[in-house]
């Protein structure tokens, strides 16, 4: 499944390795380590994350279930309360509703109602996104609609070596963390891996690219766009630091704010819906301890206020923002 | 198109107003909102923005000339509309230079001709330049002591940026400092009294006083003499002095000054504590707050209290409305915001209007007391001396080092007697030396 690399000490994998191999080394090493959802059994996951796995780890650690979300993880909740680490698959994100209940009102409320006697840990992983004809049922993102409610960890890596060190940190946690794959990177983001058990902590944004003229926050796909486009901004003269937020809660205040301070300037990019989206939450906090620091009005590229990404190619299009919409909106941004 | 400019009216009770400077002249572009001419009145002197975008084709009142409001200053060939983003095609348009006196025909309806050029004359100016001043602008050029007007900025539609700040910090104080002083020098000399070496208009009103020269007088100059001459003439000063344990007050000053300063971005002096006792004692003794007229003694209503603010020119005392209903914090806001704007030279009409009793912190350079003339039409000023370590006896006959401040009354004796001003300072001294660290801002 993987190419090892010359000096073995890392291993060059796209997202969907990364995963699988993170899974797998946690069955391995922890017996309480089970595995629920939809097709994770005996197809090995609709993007064959977990194939095979049931062969060697038996159906009593990777579990088919019904066809019933809110099921799923209020099972991985009890699971989880009585000592198991269960890892819930939620198999598209767009699937996650009826276990909003489970989520918000059990999974993220166990250690605060038991006062402490009982936790949660348990993963929910689930892909996400658009850009990959997915339609209304295979394109949302939905970490806005968790991303209020306190006891829930969100973390949404982008590269294959986060990926990895960030699973394992939500294995290793001891409440639930909704762990989310974008889609479109599973196959298209390639990276060296390094080899062994590792864990890179929650809260902690990278800074990507170093700038000096404008900050762009974003997570996700559209980390790599945003990349790309300050890349080529770049080239025109142009400097922007790119920072992949990783982790959307906790957030990393401390990094967004240190190079709002230096650069003066924010852009926000995300693919989920615009109103009320993580870029209004970063756009306050912001707003509320750099304010004197701002010289222009804190930007957002986002999703628009449409109930869902169209099948149809140009309505697909029209929600995504691509790598040349992003470049003129730091160019404007920069110019301001 | 020509557009007449006529000399707007600065203020309510204002009717005319004086050309200080011309800051374009004849064939100079002008940009809408830019600031093409400074007014002087007796109250204030403003910087007046152009209604439109165009060229200064004739100048009609000379510098120094004082005119009813209302009456033609000046007359800008606008650019059309069309015309801004293309100029040159559109040359012919006013092309027909039609001689000077084509500015009788008024064409443009002049907004700036009637009591509705009075907020455009005054507000727009200030308020265009910092509508596009980001928060980051703002703070980088308090902090550099720049004005933003005086900035070149190279951002959207000439939006100051924060680079421009710092590109502007590091071309040196003398550099920016020296245009804004230039920019807002109160009044520039007017020339026809000054035939010999009239400093080049632009430059500083004073200057370098020559041996041997008359320098002539501004109109704040002038102003100030008059009211001066008319208040000692008016009202038989009377003087009174008491000395102040300003100790535990400084104390909680300094505790609280760094914070202050963090919060709001204004210094914290004694001012504001001072300024809080002192409308605290008109409170106690309301006839302090009064002012002689020939019907009898008008006890005001409110507390609008003056601080005296010497610049390096003239002497402005801008005003505190219902200073009573501030806290320290509000005063202290309150004051900086006022000596900021005068040490901008931006105070409007309403700032310096109103006032019924007058501060004077006068201890700065170290004057340990002073007799300080009213301000016409109030009962007293008060004064803040220096604040000096002494050995000083107390009460119970021990000696300790503490920190002193004189405080010297003038008072109108028309108005009150030595009983009811001695029993103000004594008030005003009980109420400092109470304060300290403990009480909340």
């Amino acid at each position: 499944m993987a190419v090892s690399s010359s000096n073995a000490t890392s291993t060059v994998m796209n997202n969907v390795e990364a995963v699988r191999a993170t899974l797998y080394e946690a069955l391995k090493n922890d017996d309480r380590t089970v595995i629920l959802g939809e097709d994770v059994g005996a197809r090995g996951n609709v993007f064959l994350i977990t194939k095979d796995f049931i062969n060697e780890f038996g159906s009593q650690r990777i579990i088919d279930t019904p066809i019933a979300e809110a099921s799923i993880v209020g099972i991985a909740v009890g699971m989880a309360m009585e000592g198991l680490r269960p890892i819930a698959e939620i198999q598209f994100a767009d699937f996650i509703y009826p276990a909003f209940n489970q989520i918000v009102g059990e999974a993220a409320k166990t250690r605060y109602r038991s006062n402490g006697e009982y936790t949660c840990p348990m993963v929910i992983r689930t892909p996400y996104g658009g850009g990959v004809r997915g339609a209304l049922s295979h394109s949302v993102s939905i970490e806005a609609l968790f991303y209020h409610v306190p006891g829930l960890k969100i973390v949404a890596p982008a590269f294959p070596a986060d990926v990895k060190g960030m699973l394992n940190t939500a294995i290793d946690d001891n409440d639930p963390v909704l762990f989310l794959e974008h889609k479109k990177t599973y196959r298209l983001i390639k990276g060296e891996v390094p080899d062994g058990h590792y864990t890179i902590p929650f809260g902690k944004a990278n800074v990507l690219k170093e700038g000096t003229q404008l900050t762009v926050v974003s997570y996700g796909l559209y980390v790599h766009w945003a990349l790309e486009a300050a890349q080529k901004l770049q080239e025109e003269g142009v400097s922007v630091e790119v920072i992949d937020l990783r982790s959307i809660r906790p957030m990393d205040k401390g990094t967004i704010l240190r190079s709002v301070e230096k650069t003066r300037k924010l852009l926000v990019i995300h693919e989920d819906n615009k109103f009320g989206g993580i870029g209004a939450e970063i756009s306050a906090m912001v707003a509320e301890n750099a304010l004197f620091h701002l010289d222009a009005p804190i930007r957002r590229l986002c999703g628009p206020d449409v109930p869902a990404m169209g099948y149809a190619l140009p309505l697909e299009e029209e929600f995504m923002s691509s790598p040349g919409e992003m470049a003129e909106a730091m160019r404007e941004l920069v110019r301001f | 198109m020509a557009t007449t400019i006529t000399m707007p009216q600065l203020g309510e009770t204002v009717t005319e107003g004086t050309v200080a400077q011309w800051l374009k002249k004849v064939g100079d572009s002008v940009d809408k909102y830019e600031a093409f001419v400074e007014v002087s009145t007796d109250k204030v002197n403003a910087e007046v923005p152009s209604p439109v975008t165009g060229t200064i084709r004739e100048v009609l009142v000379k510098e120094g000339e004082t005119v009813a409001t209302g009456t033609p200053i000046a007359v800008i060939d606008e650019v059309g509309a069309a015309a801004q983003s293309a100029p040159a095609p559109a040359a012919p348009a006013h092309a027909p230079a039609a001689a000077p006196a084509s500015h009788a025909p008024m064409t443009a309806p002049p907004a700036s001709s009637n009591g509705a050029g009075k907020a455009s004359a005054i507000g727009a100016d200030a308020e265009s330049a910092l509508r596009g001043a980001s928060p980051a602008v703002r703070r980088l050029a308090r902090e550099h002591h720049l004005d933003i007007r005086s900035i070149k900025g190279t951002g959207t539609n000439g939006r100051v940026t924060a680079d421009d700040v710092l590109t502007a910090a590091s071309m040196g104080p003398s550099a920016v400092v020296g245009q804004a002083i230039a920019s807002s020098a109160p009044t520039a000399p007017a020339a026809p009294s000054a035939p010999k070496a009239p400093p080049p208009s632009g430059t500083s009103t004073y200057g370098e006083p020559i041996p041997g020269t008359v320098i002539p007088l501004t109109q704040a100059r002038r102003i100030i003499a008059e009211r001066m001459v008319e208040s000692k003439r008016t009202a038989p000063h009377a003087w009174s002095m008491v000395e102040i344990d300003v100790t535990n007050v400084w104390k909680w000053r300094t505790r609280e000054k760094d914070r202050f300063e963090r919060e709001t971005g204004y210094k914290l002096t004694l001012l504001p504590f001072f300024i809080r006792a002192v409308v605290e004692s008109l409170a106690a003794f309301p006839l302090m707050n009064g002012k002689f007229t020939a019907d009898g003694i008008y006890v005001n209503k409110d507390v609008n209290l003056g601080i005296a603010i010497g610049l390096a020119t003239n002497l402005v005392v801008p005003v505190i409305k219902n200073a009573d209903q501030l806290s320290i914090k509000g005063l202290a806001i309150a004051a900086g915001e006022l000596i900021d704007k005068a040490r901008r030279n931006k105070l409007g009409v309403d700032d310096l209007a109103g006032g019924t009793f007058t501060v004077n912190n006068n201890g700065a350079n170290g004057s340990w007391a002073s007799a300080p003339i009213i301000n016409g039409g109030q009962a007293g000023i008060v004064t803040m001396e220096t604040v000096v370590k002494k050995p000083v006896v107390r009460d119970d006959d021990s000696i300790a080092i503490r920190s002193m401040m004189n405080s010297c009354l003038s008072l109108d004796h028309r108005v009150v007697d030595g009983y009811v001003a001695s029993g103000f300072l004594a008030d005003l001294k009980k109420r400092l030396e109470k304060m300290g660290p403990e009480g909340t801002l």
